[in-house]
């Protein structure tokens, strides 16, 4: 992706330097050559603006205050109250952080969100690119199988969730399954263990065809003469896979790896969908936060920010991180 | 790119498998009867996994009594389709319905509208700023939807939006269109400049050139972003579970939700819900699917 972002276009080519003149001509001369620019991506900002941006900043705001849904402005028939919270300044989250029960409220769900996040992604990464390199050979009735193996990603999240659940409960086709040959039934929608187990798996299973067809389209991109070249040197099929498709592969790996952890770690249908409120330990932080935010009374709006914020800076770290260990490798690959 | 690594893969080549010498070594294309039958097993597995769950769901819906999900065997002697007369009759299904097509449409419409002039805007100009606007593309990705609920249901209740279409459907934009822009990017990027330059020379404007001339070459690209909005709008469960509040203008995200407090023992009429919402967002996804391919990945490929 950063490929991508840095590839430089022919727009530059014979411009004046834009550099001359002072701050205020500048300004207008750029004003004069990107009008159309800024007007394309104008609605963008706007609704990002107003509908991102806004909230997120008042979100922050809500962090430093105790709001619940019991003294924020409310109406109620006639009447309006007017909201009492009060500034808390970082209480919100020195008690997220180190207060009482922490261990249980925060720190126990940041390990599963990490746990769940790597387990995901590396099951939806590697499951996805064996299908995708199975796909792209010459095979008979491929077409009928990529139809298929996309119909997870077809069906909206919350009905295959429901479908799930049919067959995760307690006598289930899947526990009657593994009884008929001997094998023990787990609880999958009670006991915790299981809980989780059940949740990556039915995660793994919605994921699995995004991974495959983006690995496919990058598949499909690879120079063949790359591979002939290859053979020709010898190389076995391990070898054609190793430094002919993965470093081809590259591209598509860090963009899809990037949007995957970013989603998986945002991931609320699977997880709300499956178990509701009867899972406190496969809950994971989006889960949780919504959980006190909305799922409760009364309603703590100013946690729930509180994590929202904590899980956004989480991310933005990982994303920075990934991103300059990307453009690392990058240099160190030429 | 792999030029460079290619030597590399001779010292490795020193140690043959045994009893391998390198003219076995099978080229591409070439695949053995055995491999073949090992990919067709492998994909015939695997299309079992993607297909079982929706297909029990399906079958489930047939049978009429509440508890059939537990004796799958009984139902083959009394399958009946009373279960969706009675979800299409009795309840809210075609409210639903309706309001789920609003919404998702509109989402998909006035999200690729805005996520084309967008990616164009980007993959064609580097504008000051062009790089944080990027970068805000993608972090608007991560937003968790803990945060953005509570300050988002104020605004929109400012802007009277609580309970309206329009409101979600700005909703899901702010998901949708960050990233189909940047996937429009990358499809835009594709796209030979000289053809913008022709369009120039030809007298059109950057609009005209935009609309005239990219957008046709750029359908692939659209079709992917269009299902991409369809596909959020239609299975996002959170906000619309806040921000709908009378019962008819739910979502199917929330109606089902709804329908299974209510009918909490009748599972029969879940699933016979279930797959009847299944059925026109499959419908959409295969229309658009011959360009999910080409579309989704094309600008991250080019290394």
């Amino acid at each position: 992706m950063t490929v991508a972002i840095d590839r430089a276009t022919g727009k530059r080519r014979g411009e004046p330097d834009p550099r001359r003149g002072g701050r205020l001509q500048r300004l207008k001369q750029s004003y004069q050559k990107y009008w159309y620019a800024y007007a394309m991506i104008a609605p963008v900002v706007v609704v990002l603006g107003v509908l991102v941006l806004y909230p997120l900043a008042r979100g922050l705001y809500l962090t430093f205050t105790d709001a619940n849904s019991l003294n924020s402005a409310r109406t109620i028939g006639v009447n309006e109250i007017e909201a009492t919270y009060q500034w808390v300044g970082l209480d919100n989250y020195a008690d997220i952080l180190w207060g009482p029960t922490s261990y249980d409220r925060f720190w126990s769900h940041f390990i599963w969100t990490i746990v769940w996040t790597v387990l995901c992604v590396t099951l939806h990464y590697v499951i996805g690119l064996g299908l995708a390199l199975l796909l792209n050979q010459k095979l008979r009735g491929r077409t009928l199988y990529r139809l298929i193996l996309v119909l997870p990603w077809a069906v909206p999240t919350f009905v295959t969730v429901f479908g799930w659940r049919f067959m995760l409960a307690d006598s289930g086709i899947i526990n009657s399954a593994l009884d008929s040959i001997g094998l023990p039934s787990p609880q999958w929608l009670e006991d915790s263990f299981w809980q989780r187990f059940a949740a990556v798996m039915v995660n793994t299973w919605c994921g699995v065809p995004f991974m495959m067809v983006s690995l496919l389209g990058g598949l499909q991109s690879i120079d063949g003469t790359l591979y002939e070249a290859a053979e020709m040197d010898g190389a076995n099929a391990w070898q054609r896979f190793r430094y002919v498709t993965l470093p081809g592969l590259r591209t598509v790996s860090s963009t899809v790896v990037l949007l995957g952890v970013i989603w998986t770690f945002n991931q609320f249908a699977v997880i709300f969908l499956l178990f509701g409120n009867t899972a406190p330990d496969a809950q994971i932080l989006v889960t949780w936060a919504y959980q006190l935010g909305f799922g409760q009374q009364p309603r703590d709006y100013a946690q729930s920010a509180a994590y929202g914020i904590l899980l956004l800076s989480i991310l933005i770290v990982f994303t920075s991180v990934y991103r300059r260990w990307l453009d690392r490798n990058e240099q160190s690959a030429i | 790119m792999s030029t460079t690594t290619l030597p590399n893969a001779a010292p490795v080549d020193q140690t043959p498998a045994p009893a391998a010498p390198p003219r076995r070594t099978r080229g591409r294309g070439q695949g053995s009867r055995v491999g073949s039958l090992v990919s067709h097993a492998i994909l015939i597995v695997a299309s079992f996994a993607a297909l079982f769950p929706i297909a029990w769901l399906v079958f489930l819906s047939l049978g009429p009594d509440k508890d059939d999900y537990l004796h799958p065997g009984r139902i083959f002697g009394k399958m009946t389709f009373d279960n969706y007369t009675f979800v299409l009759t009795e309840t809210n299904f075609t409210d639903w319905l309706v309001s789920t097509l609003i919404v998702s449409l509109g989402t998909t419409v006035i999200g690729v509208l805005v996520a084309a002039t967008t990616g164009y805007a980007v993959s064609r100009m580097r504008f000051p700023g062009y790089r944080k606007f990027m970068w805000l593309l993608l972090v608007t990705q991560m937003f968790p939807v803990a945060v953005l609920m509570v300050p988002m249901y104020e605004i929109l209740s400012e802007l009277q939006l609580i309970d309206s279409y329009l409101g979600l459907i700005l909703v899901y934009c702010t998901t949708a269109v960050p990233y189909c822009a940047w996937l429009l990017k990358g499809y835009f990027d594709t796209i030979p400049f000289e053809i913008d330059e022709a369009g120039r020379v030809d007298g059109l404007t950057p609009f005209g050139t935009f609309a005239r001339l990219i957008l046709p070459l750029a359908k692939p690209g659209l079709a992917v972003a269009a299902f991409y909005s369809f596909i959020t709008a239609v299975s996002e469960v959170a906000f619309a579970t806040v921000f709908m509040l009378s019962d008819t203008k739910y979502t199917f995200a929330v109606g089902l939700q709804s329908f299974v407090s209510e009918h909490d023992a009748q599972r029969q009429y879940m699933a016979a819900t279930a797959v009847l919402v299944a059925i026109p967002v499959s419908a959409f996804f295969y229309l658009v699917q011959k360009n999910l391919v080409t579309g989704l990945t094309a600008g991250g490929t080019k290394g």
